[in-house]
């Protein structure tokens, strides 16, 4: 009983967030309704018991990535804090993609045959230790892999935001 | 589609992917809508989200394991997106850094000098 009226008051907020985030003329304002989706999310996989992962949701991406976007916010605007606004025929077909691309989808899962009732046991914990050792076990290769992306795109980052300007055209 | 198959009162997997679909459609169409570089990278992290939120129902619903070892295969799949979005946004703003700093504009439509 509790979880449903959870399940419903972080789907609200990350939905209603979501909107927020399409509708918003102000890039401050993207940003900080991409903070409640981010949290609604985080709360969303507490409901399914995936408590690290809602742990590092908070931390990764509301702790680390949002406060990177918002220093590329700050930086990015000597003037006012704008977004440039389409032309109204593109923001239209914009909106119709996404109209039909949500009706298509949510009819889809709607019309497929949901599991739910039928042979579902949902787990009751997923045990941490167990995702430690899947980690260093089944995937340990993309675990590797990712070390390694990690470390192209410090040094990539690094390198590409240094400060060079550039030459003028014909000289 | 039959809207009588879903029920309110007990949450299963359809509510997840609904919410999940919700989250994608408005990421494409702020990627589509906003002319900010930034606002567009902020779309695509709602796309990544929507991704997760399908990955960890299905985890939740759908794993192959049983209730006290489940498998943990979506889990991990969300960990590495969590892990690939962070890259993807600190590399697209130091890119969108340099072109602000030759550019002096974040507007995409002022990255033409490829154009024919």
């Amino acid at each position: 009983m509790i979880s449903t009226i959870l399940f419903y008051l972080f789907a609200i907020l990350t939905c209603g967030s979501a909107v927020a985030v399409c509708v918003s003329g102000n890039v401050v304002r993207l940003a900080t309704a991409l903070l409640g989706t981010l949290a609604g999310v985080a709360g969303l996989y507490f409901l399914l018991h995936a408590e690290f992962l809602a742990a590092v949701q908070l931390v990764i991406y509301a702790g680390g990535t949002l406060i990177l976007i918002v220093f590329g916010i700050m930086l990015t605007n000597r003037l006012a804090y704008q977004l440039y606004t389409p032309r109204r025929a593109e923001r239209g077909l914009a909106v119709a993609l996404g109209v039909v691309l949500l009706v298509t989808l949510v009819t889809g899962i709607l019309s497929t045959h949901s599991p739910q009732g039928s042979e579902v046991h949902p787990p009751r914990s997923y045990p941490i230790h167990a995702l430690g050792q899947a980690l260093l076990g089944d995937f340990l290769i993309p675990f590797e892999l990712a070390s390694v992306i990690l470390l192209v795109v410090m040094i990539g980052a690094a390198f590409l935001s240094k400060r060079r300007v550039r030459k003028e055209r014909g000289q | 589609m039959n809207i009588a198959a879903i029920s309110f009162a007990h949450v299963g997997l359809s509510h997840y992917l609904i919410v999940g679909s919700i989250l994608f459609a408005c990421g494409v169409v702020t990627i589509l809508t906003k002319r900010n570089a930034i606002g567009m990278l902020i779309g695509v992290e709602l796309v990544l989200n929507a991704a997760n939120v399908n990955l960890v129902a299905y985890n939740f619903f759908g794993h192959g394991g049983t209730p006290d070892a489940p498998r943990l295969d979506g889990q991990i799949f969300a960990i590495f997106v969590i892990v690939i979005a962070a890259a993807e946004a600190a590399v697209a703003l130091a890119i969108f850094l340099n072109f602000y700093n030759n550019f002096a504009s974040i507007n995409v439509d002022d990255a033409s000098d490829l154009k024919g």
